[in-house]
């Protein structure tokens, strides 16, 4: 806790210090990506409910921010707007498919995401850029702080949700439905509150890409992209853990971004492939990596140092 | 009323497609209870094999089907031994949750690797009679679009035969019953989920090698593909062959029918509705035992 206040202080004073843009603009994206990334694991990691549609939340976000906040709206208001638009519709896919097993909720979220893709892209088919007068005052800092605090916030309700009621509830349900059941955890009720903070923190985090971004085509903000980027960070990580995400997404922004200077569009290619390779053969991510390599150390510790009879195993 | 039936007639048209895009999709669901999002791309893929021998060799893309359907088979049956093979030694949930991961990813390496070969553009083949076009008292049908429509009905119904009457494909119908069971009478469950990917593969392919002669293909097709397959599943269910491509063209027809209601920009909110109301009304589908 003391630990983490000491992290976002350091980082919040990082635009004091440091000029360089190409800097700012890696840990906004960083940062940016943590909350992704977050996001998306309070609802696959902990309540066990895999969402193959997460760009459409944060393409409601994104969309309904920019559109109000360049009619006027002040941004943070814009962005709980939007925040508050993925969830609605974050709660009738759920409310509709999480009264059934299996791939439904899967289906109906891919279902969402490339529905809006396409229909976005039939009908706001101009690019969305920022007016002449937002870009002369425009300040990286701004966006910057705005990406820090949406991380904070997503590690700190992962916390606070990882050891509450709810959040035990949830993964209840994530390792047995039925088991959750029976021993008294509301099923849908408690599927549906982590839907609702993974798509309100989707929405949030589209909000400050808005705001961040100068311009964009609408439908890219539904690019199956945004989804993979979430589930590839979370899995590299580990998934439902709180440290999963956060280390995932420090790793894959820097070798997205090293990759892309190397070979454009490439990296989706390797990363693709790095991912199948770890839902099969590392599902724990980093954080099971680096427990076991832990375990390992500490087992040489033991038998090179102290040489201690070692307990037989028969 | 030309307009209307004319529409009518085009949604048919593509819903026969739609149909053989989601059998292999459900064939592989259902006997597996794995759920392969990567299917839109493997019927990207086929598309670019017909492509190609077409412009390389000048084969018709109807006879390509003979060189594509075995080459699916074999790169369906690569796919199972090497990845989702794997996946169905979990149980159930986990099952369908992995493979859910596992084809996102596959779909977007081979999204990522098709835009390295074959660059981002749109291509189809034109052959010598792509333009002919049957007159049927006003509403005038595309030849090789009512070829694909054929093509697709003789596939679904060869499987359909090859279900019943075949004997591994009575012990791929048995598995997706009750593996336990099939397992039990003595049937190598794992031939039949083999078979039954290989299958479902070849399908992909074949469905690829029709889009890229009626309609367009580009390496970016493969989620819109998935998707519409996974509607038909949803709106079909599982166990039906035939089901499946009724399911298609009820899709087809309904894409049609929003268009001309909504405008064409929103022909695609309807698959959310179907996804919606199946859901609600009778989430085993339309066709389903």
């Amino acid at each position: 806790m003391a630990a983490g206040l000491v992290v976002v202080a350091a980082l919040a004073a990082v635009p004091l210090v440091v000029a360089r843009q190409d800097i700012l603009n890696f840990l906004f994206l960083v940062l940016l990506s943590i909350a992704l990334a977050q996001s998306w694991n309070i609802i696959a990691g902990y309540a066990g409910q895999v969402n193959l549609g997460h760009a459409a939340f944060f393409g409601l976000g994104a969309l309904v921010t920019r559109t109000l906040w360049i009619a006027g709206t002040p941004v943070l208001i814009g962005m709980v707007a939007g925040a508050l638009v993925a969830v609605g519709f974050a709660l009738l896919i759920g409310g509709a498919a999480f009264r059934l097993r299996g791939a439904y909720f899967a289906i109906g979220t891919l279902a969402l995401s490339e529905i809006f893709r396409i229909t976005v892209g039939n009908t706001l088919a101009e690019i969305s850029t920022l007016p002449q007068t937002t870009i002369a005052t425009y300040r990286l800092a701004n966006r910057y702080w705005l990406a820090l605090a949406l991380a904070a916030l997503s590690v700190a309700a992962v916390a606070a949700l990882a050891r509450s009621r709810l959040g035990l509830g949830m993964q209840a349900i994530r390792e047995d439905e039925d088991a959750a059941a029976a021993t008294g955890v509301g099923a849908l009720k408690l599927k549906l509150i982590a839907l609702a903070c993974s798509t309100g923190l989707a929405g949030l985090v589209g909000g400050c890409f808005a705001y961040y971004h100068i311009s964009f085509y609408p439908s890219h903000l539904f690019s199956p992209g945004w989804t993979f980027d979430a589930v590839l960070m979370t899995f590299i990580g580990g998934v439902g853990t709180l440290h999963g995400p956060v280390l995932g997404a420090i790793f894959y922004v820097f070798f997205k971004e090293y990759l892309a200077i190397r070979w454009v569009d490439f990296h989706l290619l390797i990363f693709g492939t790095l991912f199948v390779a770890i839902v099969l053969l590392l599902p724990g991510g980093l954080v099971e990596l680096m427990g076991k390599l832990r375990g390992l150390l500490e087992n040489a510790s033991l038998s090179s140092g102290e040489r201690r009879p070692r307990p037989e195993h028969r | 009323m030309t307009i209307i039936l004319q529409q009518l007639v085009l949604g048919v048209l593509i819903g026969g497609l739609y149909g053989l895009a989601a059998a292999g999709l459900s064939l592989i669901f259902g006997v597996m209870k794995v759920l392969n999002v990567a299917h839109g791309e493997l019927i990207m893929l086929g598309g670019y094999g017909a492509f190609w021998l077409f412009a390389l060799s000048g084969l018709d893309p109807f006879a390509a089907l003979v060189v594509v359907i075995p080459v699916a088979l074999i790169g369906g049956a690569i796919l199972y031994w090497g990845l989702f093979g794997w996946v169905v030694r979990s149980h159930e949930e986990t099952r369908i949750k992995n493979s859910l991961l596992i084809g996102f990813g596959l779909g977007l390496a081979l999204h990522a690797a098709a835009v390295q070969l074959w660059t981002a553009d749109e291509r189809s083949i034109t052959t010598a009679y792509a333009g002919t076009v049957l007159d049927l008292g006003g509403v005038s049908v595309p030849l090789v679009r009512l070829a694909s429509l054929v093509v697709a009905f003789v596939l679904i119904g060869g499987l359909h035969v090859l279900l019943g009457r075949w004997r591994w494909g009575r012990a791929i119908r048995a598995t997706a019953d009750d593996w336990e069971a099939a397992l039990m009478t003595g049937i190598d469950v794992r031939r039949a989920y083999l078979l039954a990917f290989a299958i479902g593969t070849a399908l992909a392919g074949a469905a690829g090698t029709l889009v890229s002669v009626g309609y367009s293909i580009s390496p970016s097709i493969g989620l819109e593909w998935t998707l519409k397959a996974l509607i038909v599943v949803v709106l079909a269910g599982l166990g039906s062959m035939l089901g499946t491509f009724v399911g298609g063209l009820m899709l087809g027809v309904a894409e049609a029918c929003s268009a001309m209601i909504f405008g064409g920009p929103y022909r695609e909110v309807v698959g959310l509705v179907i996804f919606f109301v199946v859901l609600v009304a009778r989430p085993q589908g339309l066709f389903a035992k």
